[in-house]
């Protein structure tokens, strides 16, 4: 150091550890409250809560859990960028509405397979199925691993209502059936994809994992056109 | 310098994170080449639940930044804030249990990641009650450093106390911030924020676990092991008080740069691309200070394997604190987003930055602790270049597969139609790219490797006096 004493750094802050920390603790402050506190108090900023936006249902929340269980994330993004190519390759560009209910954001950072924002309705639901059996079967040249036990191991009512439940606290409006009567609202919807599987001659119960991560996949994305719709009748575009 | 000064100093903490540090950097490295191979070999996933890709790269990565690159932090600091303080630690007590604790946090990690218990946010992957864990330890960790800067026997906080200070106050900060939410299970939970609230949350506090765990803390190292180790004092005071300021003020603002072309709204998109860009200058401050601090020194790069860990490492910091702004741009984003670039980019700065100096950092430190000289010189010379030669093989390789997986998903043709319609068809082009990192990150582990035989070695030969019982009852 070879600077004199002089220098009011030296003089005023580095004797004063007090006074340094609080002036760290303002300098590291600044910048997350300008960009982050807007999110909550601008509308602008805000996404807005469109109709056409539903919560997921308990069915589509333990898919979700199991999305998350499995780090689909890791290798998958959910998010369409507003690129030629991109809306050639998958669709719609994404908007912020879709992901109201998002809990967490599952955005992701790699694209090792492709964008899955708008796989809902792209493939029947027996795809989904044989994809999860045996990737290649389904898509030659997959680097994606198999995911058998998703075929046979079950869902636990009672721990998908928790989580709806914990959602619901949370700020996820949820009705009385999905809160109460859990198990019964996820057989309701699970018989659908069971149905639409034995037609393709597949055998699965309710409760297997792979109705519940079917279900899922198929939402994804599909609220998209009813939500172009619905912000063009209100003749605004924001993001 | 050895542990027998006075006033006594805690010694025997920095030796628990050293080979803390050691351990993990084996365990954390070999998860990363093993991941490595599952990419470029799927069956290597070995279709087990608990192996797969999506589950061990988040073990991964906490394993390198918060094991590895934690324990090397934790170790440099306690042994350089004692003697840039003059004074013990407050309490060894409360050493003992960040010690013990960090490590319960990181077992913890490594049997709940694996068993697909996650909360998804990148860096923040830990469930709920380890939040807790890490919250208390850490808290405990800056209580006890916050009374030994109260109790010290010197007046001016050195610069490397000041990187210090804010690595303590933002982490928490940071922690506490983007891991609120409400509990549905034990092990799972649902966090305040949702959509693209949840995702700028989460990437202001990822893009800080980078700039506040992986940057001002090993600043705060380097300025302490970097002159040590060149006997040189720092180039300049000025430029340090300039560029640690500029950069813990400008680096909290970085974060959406991970969010370019999303949904969230342009104008903070716009604020993110242009801090980072700002960000330029500081990190650069703290580059020069480092390498300028060897003017006259430059001659004892040839034999001293410490110094030639120490000055690729801060090369290799000013080269992704470049990267990285160019990458902020939303031009060079819009190519360089969701590839393998990233990933090339991330490793460039924690292979070349972060670990060359942990490294530079044990080799000089563990004949210290242990008063007596290195086991070999060779072996650590060896390493310095395996390791060289494996992260420019990594990053030059992840540079090419990322522009090629990058050009290949936007090429369009004259009619407007994509080139590559088939996904898997870009995937496959990648795989050599994939077997070719893989080398890359075994030569780097292999480095690391001969690192551990050559410190155990050190730390256990006999003391050169020939009289080990003297060494032992000092």
């Amino acid at each position: 150091m070879s600077d004199s004493d002089a220098h009011w750094h030296r003089r005023a802050l580095e004797p004063n550890a007090g006074l340094f920390a609080i002036l760290t603790t303002v300098a590291i402050s600044i910048g997350g409250l300008v960009e982050i506190v807007p999110m909550f108090t601008i509308d602008a900023a805000k996404p807005g809560i469109a109709e056409s936006v539903a919560p997921y249902t308990p069915l589509e929340v333990a898919g979700r859990d199991i999305y998350i269980r499995e780090g689909c994330m890791v290798c998958h993004s959910q998010m369409v960028r507003p690129f030629r190519d991109e809306t050639l390759r998958y669709g719609l560009w994404s908007r912020s509405e879709e992901y109201t209910w998002d809990r967490p954001f599952l955005l992701g950072s790699r694209r090792i397979g492709p964008d899955l924002h708008r796989v809902g309705g792209k493939y029947p639901d027996a795809w989904h199925y044989e994809h999860m059996r045996d990737p290649r079967s389904t898509t030659p040249g997959s680097v994606m691993p198999p995911y058998p036990w998703l075929l046979t191991w079950k869902i636990d009512p009672a721990d998908v209502q928790a989580s709806v439940v914990a959602l619901n606290r949370v700020g996820t409006p949820y009705s009385a059936d999905d809160l109460n009567n859990t198990a019964w609202m996820l057989q309701q919807q699970g018989d659908e994809i069971v149905g639409r599987m034995a037609q393709s001659g597949i055998e699965v119960t309710w409760d297997t994992e792979i109705v519940a991560l079917t279900a899922y996949l198929q939402r994804l994305g599909t609220d998209r056109e009813a939500l172009s719709a619905e912000v063009a009748q209100q003749g605004e575009e924001t993001r | 310098m050895s542990h027998a000064v006075d006033p006594p100093y805690d010694d025997e903490i920095t030796k628990h994170f050293v080979w803390a540090t050691v351990a993990f950097a084996l365990v954390g490295m070999t998860v990363g080449a093993w991941i490595a191979l599952e990419l470029a070999f799927w069956p290597a996933n070995l279709g087990v639940p608990y192996l797969t890709f999506g589950r061990l790269r988040p073990l991964h990565t906490n394993a390198v930044v918060f094991a590895f690159g934690g324990n090397i932090v934790f170790a440099g600091m306690y042994y350089s804030m004692q003697r840039l303080l003059k004074v013990r630690m407050w309490s060894d007590q409360l050493s003992k249990f960040h010690f013990w604790g960090w490590q319960g946090i990181i077992v913890a990690a490594a049997i709940t990641l694996p068993l697909g218990l996650t909360q998804t946010h990148e860096y923040a992957e830990l469930i709920w009650p380890i939040d807790i864990a890490i919250a208390v330890v850490f808290l405990a960790f800056a209580f006890n450093c916050a009374m030994t800067i109260a109790n010290r026997k010197v007046q001016h906080l050195y610069v490397a106390i000041w990187f210090y200070i804010s690595f303590l106050i933002t982490i928490p900060v940071l922690h506490v911030v983007n891991n609120l939410a409400i509990p549905a299970t034990m092990t799972r939970s649902y966090p305040v924020y949702s959509g693209m609230t949840d995702a700028l949350v989460q990437w202001w506090y990822g893009h800080n676990a980078v700039g506040f765990f992986l940057t001002t803390p090993f600043l705060g190292l380097m300025y302490y092991f970097l002159p040590r180790a060149a006997e040189r004092p720092v180039y300049s005071y000025r430029l340090s008080i300039i560029h640690f300021w500029a950069l813990v003020f400008l680096y909290i603002w970085a974060g959406p740069h991970h969010l370019l072309y999303s949904s969230l709204p342009d104008w903070a998109q716009t604020l993110g691309m242009v801090f980072s860009i700002m960000l330029i200058a500081p990190s650069w401050g703290g580059m020069l200070n480092g390498l300028l601090t060897l003017r006259g020194a430059w001659d004892r790069l040839r034999t001293d394997p410490v110094l030639k860990f120490l000055v690729v490492a801060v090369s290799f910091y000013g080269m992704s604190t470049f990267e990285g702004p160019m990458m902020s741009i939303r031009a060079v984003n819009a190519l360089s987003h969701y590839t393998n670039w990233v990933i090339g980019h991330v490793h460039s700065g924690a292979l070349g930055w972060n670990g060359m100096i942990s490294f530079g950092i044990l080799y000089w430190l563990v004949p210290r602790l242990y008063d007596r000289p290195l086991y070999s010189t060779n072996l650590a010379t060896q390493h310095f270049w395996i390791a060289t030669v494996g992260i420019v093989l990594y990053t030059v390789t992840m540079w090419g597969a990322g522009l090629t997986e990058g050009l290949m998903w936007r090429a369009v043709d004259d009619s407007g139609q994509l080139q590559n319609p088939i996904f898997m068809d870009i995937v496959n082009r990648l795989q050599p790219f994939y077997w070719l990192r893989l080398v890359g990150g075994l030569m780097y582990l292999s480095g690391v490797v001969l690192m551990t035989w050559n410190l155990i070695k050190t730390a256990t030969s006999p003391h050169p006096s020939g009289d080990d019982q003297l060494v032992a009852a000092k």
